[in-house]
């Protein structure tokens, strides 16, 4: 999916840069001087996806701004870890105001910034699963439905994290959270239920939704640089395994990604004004265990009675993989 | 306005990048360390080649050749033949074998060679001059390494040739069809040119007159004479040495074989004897053996090129009787112990001329009345770290001295002779061979390496090839061979793909620019492992931390 | 100019005419009208240079104008009842925040019962808030309050709300004379905000304050907030000086006999009664109290302007020496009573004063002039308790009709 066609050079553009790549097919996050916009002596947990897909984001946002890029964040571990008072990890000018209403300050920079003639200064909100999927929906669904010149990026842990791993909209049925124990009959998250982001802003038939992870930095740098190129409202999901409440070790936090990837649980795609315009294909196949079996809020699925869980789970990849056609016809 | 004594508290904003104050690196109960670890392709390498490297700069295209072509001489002046006639042991422990197939290392080499020659470049300038003075004996590959190596050194270097021409078994046994000989010959050159003496019909008699000449004496005679074995033979039986056959070819003095010829053995020498018999207009040619295909010690692709120009194997075969025209042939089969034995049961062949091929030994007259060098298993016997015989200034490599019989293994032990004579001149002790961390494949996170099969040389259609001492082998073009040498995945070195730069969730990496690497900033990593696990070539352990 | 308008619409237009950059709301009666003549001065043209936003909820308006307001823009909102609670937590953010954003507050009672009429609870849910809460006792000073309030707010860094009676102003009409476009530009400073998201001068803005530093924060807020008190007392005077009509300040003092307002009466003594009130009631007093002046009883009123911060010494300072005080409350703290009166009794604590919390006006029951008067004649006779419900009906609520139960089953 990644725009810049390469030729054969080792890596690609599979790794993050490659000395054999001209500077410009570079990734932002290969030049030293990116601007690292969430910068070092933050206090995100080891191996945090979140604190990195937001410097991924971020770096490539600010690029392709050319550094007039504001930002609003919602409440949550991406806000509490990078500014703790009087500290602050953040680069760009920042604001945190609520959990719920990232969207909602979002668009009234982008109004204000359009009442001064600002029109120059890009505004990027940003927020977690629950700040999104549950609690800030409305904000959101409203900003995504005026069309405010706005990037919001959900970075999906799956979970709320910041208040110690409780279930949101956005775990994933089986999941153990704190409020879903992997006890009784049903251990975990309840199956059948949550909700599909991508789809609902997809509904909303805004110019750009897409869906990234921190497995492939190139696409999802490209996706930030092609919703920076759009005006109106856009959307990015992110996948972002978070070691401490998926129960993964913290050196897993990408080949957990690549395995969601991989194994059709997570569909990578991109969709203009409602329309699906790409899909990622999966490159190696992957058995959804790979990418269950390192987190141990899936456990209980592996135990005696799990069965049945990983069977759905199984489901859930062949489906996505149909439905997607995630592998692009292949066996 | 008015006064007003309270500041406003303004959503207590703060500066950015105001956690800088913050580090984070006491979290840390591991740390990650940047190594360079030994890839698999160079330890298995004879010859000692730092292949990652220069493929590595081959990588580059145009602006790397040269550098890369001088990363091989480092350790092997023949590029261009061993880029031809290696058996690459490197490419059998590629651990890009395992991702989808090994490096083409091989034909990059010879990409290189033939680069290196038609743009004349030349061997590095020998150092100054030591005032000591070196013989070799015998020019094959491990005379040559041997002679390269010492005259790098700033050593007076002499090699005595019995032979008409230079070259050892590269020059009398090896087929051209394998190894033109014109490129033998530039390679051969292009040693003479840094100061290297040849001195060819020059054999060498005595090892006493030798020292009393040199300051030191390296013996890589080689083992150019065949080994026999007793087969009953009728007074018709035409039965001839396949290394005799070989040598004289490489003479200009090709033999009458006949329409139908059955060469004797399973080694690489056994499938250059029935390829060349085909070459000599051999309808016919079996190679007749012991033991199995699995077994046979000739090196795969010999064997499948001979039996794409049509030469035939008889499996677990031993010739029992030639009596004419007609050879017998007892069936084997193999025992609990995989060791052939014979069933009983036999069968005829028609064969013209009888070829054997079941072995070399070393001609080591010149040591005739010498006590002090012992012989051992028909071999000179030596110090393994030194190469040094039992007499004091006289070392011994290659084929004549213990270990595996190839050009490549010759030109790893020459190179190592000259080490070791270079330090017996100068009374210094040779410091053993360090013991290094492989890059094994485990360490690899091969995700990241572009999917890319191996560019195959193109091969001399077969019809062509059985007509002629043509090379069936063609190089790789630059293209071609960069894009080999790109799929090198730079086991156990970085090479600067930039992952854990682009990947710390920490930001606490710096990349200190083009060749220059990166730098772990300690006070910010959290040690949580992302940059090792997703290095791609295993560059990066992690290691406790101790505080 | 003299024209006769609704209040609404003198706060619309002397909203716009404060050139605001943001503005953005969600409907709720009684404040509608307001909005709506802001989105059709935004459509025409009237209102230049600014955003009108339409959001789908009160929390993304409030939400919305921290966002313009941190950007840089001077941002307005309106809303009422539970539109203001539906935001309190944004309410609550963009004060501690410190960003001066000017909000009307249509003051209509909080439900349930769900009722659409005018009290005061809304306001005074959010009376911790951290926002200035200026209270209009008339259609003119609720336009002229707004002016006031932009020049506080924004040289503070505090928000403001503007606080006028639903319906009873909102919907009424008067003969007003509005602050002119000319006017208004050369009164109030252009916005300039301490801090906005800059990108020539990047900051964070809205960190998380540990217990090392949450009480210095308050601390300072608090500082801040009494210091508010000085500047909307500077910017009234001001006001009255450019325009040449009282509106603002603290607190209003009225003239003894014409019950007028006059910035200049005196004191109440120590014989007076005085009757404590805010919002548009205190028309309905000056209406109430003038004759019953002329009969020679010895009352006078005083007028709450500023509720937030609370106007201690201005209080006491117009109280003078009378220690005998009716406070007419339109919002009732439950098992307590009137919540202003709580304030008037922290403010008069220690003075030994003897203070009647008289509830009136919940949900849009009207305020008689007569009942009134029956209670501060009731005061004055020392017969009116220290807690009153204005024209309470005995009885309670009507039972409902029967009919619907029967249908039900
Ligand atoms: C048919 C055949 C094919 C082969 N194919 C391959 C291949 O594809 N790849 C590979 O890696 N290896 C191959 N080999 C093996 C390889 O050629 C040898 O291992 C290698 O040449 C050994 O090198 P050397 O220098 O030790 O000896 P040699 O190459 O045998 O050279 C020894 C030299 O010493 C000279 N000499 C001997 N005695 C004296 C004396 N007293 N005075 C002066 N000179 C003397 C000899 O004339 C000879 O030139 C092949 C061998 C044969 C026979
Ligand atoms: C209105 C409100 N309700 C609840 C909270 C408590 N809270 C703070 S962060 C958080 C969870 C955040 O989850 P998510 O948005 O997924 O972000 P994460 O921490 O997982 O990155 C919650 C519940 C709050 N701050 N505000
Ligand atoms: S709890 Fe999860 S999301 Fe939050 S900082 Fe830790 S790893 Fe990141
Ligand atoms: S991939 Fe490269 S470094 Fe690794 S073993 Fe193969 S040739 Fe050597
Ligand atoms: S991840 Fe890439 S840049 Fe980092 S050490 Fe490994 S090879 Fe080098
Ligand atoms: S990725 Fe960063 S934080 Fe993690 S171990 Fe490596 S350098 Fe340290
Ligand atoms: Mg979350």
């Amino acid at each position: 999916m990644s725009t810049v066609h390469i030729p054969f050079l080792q890596t690609g553009t599979l790794a993050v840069g490659g000395r054999l790549l001209d500077d410009a097919e570079r990734s932002v996050q290969s030049h030293a001087d990116r601007p690292s916009s969430l910068t070092k002596g933050h206090r995100a947990c080891q191996g945090c996806a979140e604190a990195l897909a937001a410097r991924w984001v971020m770096d490539t946002a600010v690029e392709a701004t050319d550094g007039r890029l504001v930002v609003a964040n919602a409440t949550g571990c991406l806000e509490v870890f990078s500014t703790l008072y009087p500290e602050s990890a953040w680069k760009p000018p920042w604001i945190h105001s609520l959990f719920a209403n990232a969207a909602a300050v979002a668009t009234g920079i982008a109004s204000s910034l359009h009442a001064q003639g600002r029109d120059d200064v890009r505004v990027l909100a940003q927020g977690g699963d629950g700040g999104t999927v549950d609690i800030g929906l409305a904000a959101v669904s409203g900003m995504f439905e005026r069309n405010d010149d706005v990037l919001y990026v959900c970075y999906d842990n799956q979970g709320y994290m910041n208040t110690g791993v409780q279930r949101s909209s956005a775990t994933p049925a089986s999941a153990r959270t704190a409020t879903t124990p992997a006890v009784g009959r049903h251990p975990g998250a309840p199956q059948g239920t949550g909700k599909s982001m991508v789809k609902i802003a997809m509904a909303h038939e805004i110019p750009y939704v897409a869906s990234a992870t921190v497995a492939d930095l190139r696409d999802l740098e490209h996706k930030v640089r092609t919703a920076m190129a759009i005006r109106g409202a856009r959307y990015l999901h992110v996948l972002v395994p978070c070691p401490l409440g998926w129960g993964s070790q913290s050196s897993e936090s990408i080949s957990l990604s690549r395995a969601a990837v991989q194994s059709g649980i997570f569909p990578v795609v991109e969709a203009r004004a409602g329309e699906l315009t790409d899909v990622q294909r999966i490159r190696e196949r992957a058995d959804v265990e790979e990418y269950l079996r390192p987190q141990a809020r899936f456990a209980h699925l592996f135990k005696p009675g799990g069965e049945d869980g990983l069977q759905r789970w199984r489901a859930l990849a062949e489906a996505n993989i149909r439905h997607y056609d995630l592998l692009g016809g292949r066996p | 306005m008015s006064d007003h004594d309270a500041p406003p508290t303004l959503g207590l904003s703060t500066g950015p990048a105001t956690s800088l104050a913050y580090h984070t690196g006491a979290w840390r109960t591991e740390r990650p360390v940047y190594v360079d670890l030994a890839p698999p392709c160079s330890l298995a390498c004879p010859s000692g080649e730092d292949i990652r490297a220069w493929l590595g700069s081959t990588q580059e295209g145009e602006a790397g050749f040269e550098a890369a072509w001088r990363q091989i001489v480092a350790a092997n002046p023949l590029p261009a033949v061993m880029g031809r006639i290696c058996y690459h042991p490197c490419q059998a422990a590629c651990n890009r074998g395992e991702v989808d197939e090994e490096v083409g290392i091989n034909a990059v080499e010879r990409f290189l060679g033939d680069t290196a020659i038609a743009r004349g470049w030349a061997l590095p300038e020998p150092g100054a001059s030591s005032g000591r003075r070196v013989l070799v004996v015998g020019s094959g590959p491990a005379g040559l390494s041997a002679a390269y190596h010492l005259r790098r050194r700033g050593h007076e270097v002499v090699v005595r040739e019995a032979a008409a021409q230079p070259g050892g078994m590269m020059r009398y046994g090896i087929p051209a069809y394998r190894l033109p000989r014109d490129v033998l010959a530039a390679e051969i050159r292009r040693i003479e040119a840094t100061g290297v003496r040849i001195e060819c019909g020059a054999r060498v008699e005595s090892l006493d007159e030798a020292q009393a000449e040199f300051d030191a004496v390296v013996l890589t005679v080689g083992a150019g004479v065949a080994h026999h074995v007793d087969i009953p033979a009728g007074a018709a039986a035409k039965i001839v040495d396949a290394i005799d056959v070989l040598r004289d070819v490489a003479s200009g003095h090709a033999p009458l074989l006949g329409r139908r010829v059955a060469v004797y053995g399973g080694g690489n020498t056994a499938m250059d004897a029935a390829r060349t018999a085909r070459r000599l207009g051999a309808q016919d040619a079996v190679v007749v053996y012991r033991r199995t295909r699995e077994q046979m010690p000739a090196h795969p692709t010999e064997l499948e090129d001979a039996v794409g120009e049509g030469v035939r194997v008889q499996w677990l075969s031993t010739i029992s009787e030639v009596s004419g025209p007609t050879v017998t042939i007892e069936r084997m089969e193999l025992d609990e112990d995989g060791r052939p034995r014979g069933t009983g049961e036999f069968e005829e062949l028609d064969a013209d001329t009888v070829m054997l091929a079941v072995g070399q030994e070393a001609d080591l007259s010149l040591l005739a009345g010498v006590t002090d060098v012992e012989v051992r298993d028909g071999v000179i016997a030596v110090d393994p770290g030194t190469l040094m015989t039992g007499r004091d200034g006289v070392f011994a490599a290659g084929d004549a001295s213990p270990g595996s019989r190839t050009a490549t293994f010759a030109i790893g032990r020459g190179a190592r002779a000259a080490a070791a004579v270079d330090a017996w001149l100068a009374s210094r002790v040779l410091p053993a061979e360090p013991v290094l961390r492989e890059a094994t494949a485990d360490r690899l996170t091969p995700w990241y390496y572009s999917d890319a099969p191996q560019q195959h040389r193109a091969e001399l259609e077969a019809a062509r090839r059985v007509t002629g001492f043509e090379e069936v082998l063609t190089g790789l073009d630059a293209e071609h061979a960069v894009f080999e040498a790109r799929r090198c995945m730079s086991c156990g070195s970085c090479f600067e793909c930039d992952n854990c730069f682009g990947m710390c969730p920490d930001d606490a990496i710096r990349k200190l620019g083009p060749g220059m690497r990166y730098e772990i900033d300690y006070d910010y990593c959290k040690g949580c492992g992302i940059c090792a696990a997703e290095c791609p070539c295993g560059a990066i352990d992690m290691i406790p931390e101790v505080r | 100019m003299r024209e006769v308008l609704e209040g609404s619409q003198a706060v619309a237009r002397t909203v716009a005419r404060c050139r605001p950059g943001v503005v953005c709301a969600y409907p709720i009666s009684p404040q509608t009208h307001i909005v709506e003549a802001l989105s059709v001065m935004a459509r025409t043209g009237e209102l230049s240079a600014c955003e009108y936003v339409n959001v789908e909820s009160e929390f993304s308006a409030m939400s919305v104008s921290i966002g313009a307001s941190a950007a840089g823009s001077r941002a307005y909102t309106a809303t009422a009842s539970q539109g203001l609670l539906y935001m309190a937590e944004a309410v609550y953010n963009a004060a501690g925040m410190g960003l001066p954003i000017v909000m009307t507050v249509a003051n209509r009672a909080v439900g349930a019962p769900i009722n659409i009429w005018n009290d005061h609870s809304d306001a005074m849910a959010m009376r911790d808030a951290g926002w200035l809460q200026l209270y209009a006792a008339d259609n003119q000073e609720a336009a002229d309050l707004h002016v006031i309030a932009f020049a506080a707010a924004e040289e503070l860094g505090i928000p403001a709300m503007v606080c006028m009676d639903g319906f009873v102003l909102t919907h009424a009409t008067d003969v007003l004379e509005l602050a002119t476009q000319e006017q208004i530009d050369a009164f109030l400073p252009p916005y300039s905000p301490a801090q906005a998201l800059d990108i020539e001068n990047p900051s964070t803005i809205g960190t998380m304050a540990g217990p090392e530093s949450f009480t210095e924060t308050k601390y300072l807020q608090h500082l801040r907030f009494l210091d508010a008190a000085g500047v909307i007392e500077a910017w009234s005077e001001r006001f009255r000086k450019a325009f040449g009509r009282e509106a603002g300040g603290l607190v209003a003092r009225y003239d003894p006999d014409t019950l007028d307002r006059d910035g200049d009466a005196p004191p109440a003594s120590a014989e007076d009664l005085a009757v404590v009130a805010m919002g548009s009631v205190v028309g309905t007093l000056q209406a109430t109290l003038a004759p019953m002046r002329a009969e020679g009883l010895p009352v006078r009123l005083v007028g709450i302007g500023a509720y937030r911060p609370f106007p201690r010494e201005a209080l006491k300072a117009a109280l003078g020496d009378s220690r005998h005080i009716v406070v007419v409350d339109r919002a009732l703290e439950l098992g307590a009573g009137g919540v202003l009166t709580g304030d008037v009794g922290r403010a008069l604590a220690h003075t030994g004063s003897r203070i009647h919390s008289v509830v009136a006006g919940l949900g849009g029951r009207p305020i008689l002039e007569a009942s009134l008067r029956d209670a501060v004649r009731r005061a004055l006779a020392d017969e009116l308790p220290a807690l009153d419900f204005l024209d309470l009906k005995a009885g309670g609520v009507p039972e409902p009709p029967v009919g619907a139960t029967e249908v039900a089953r």
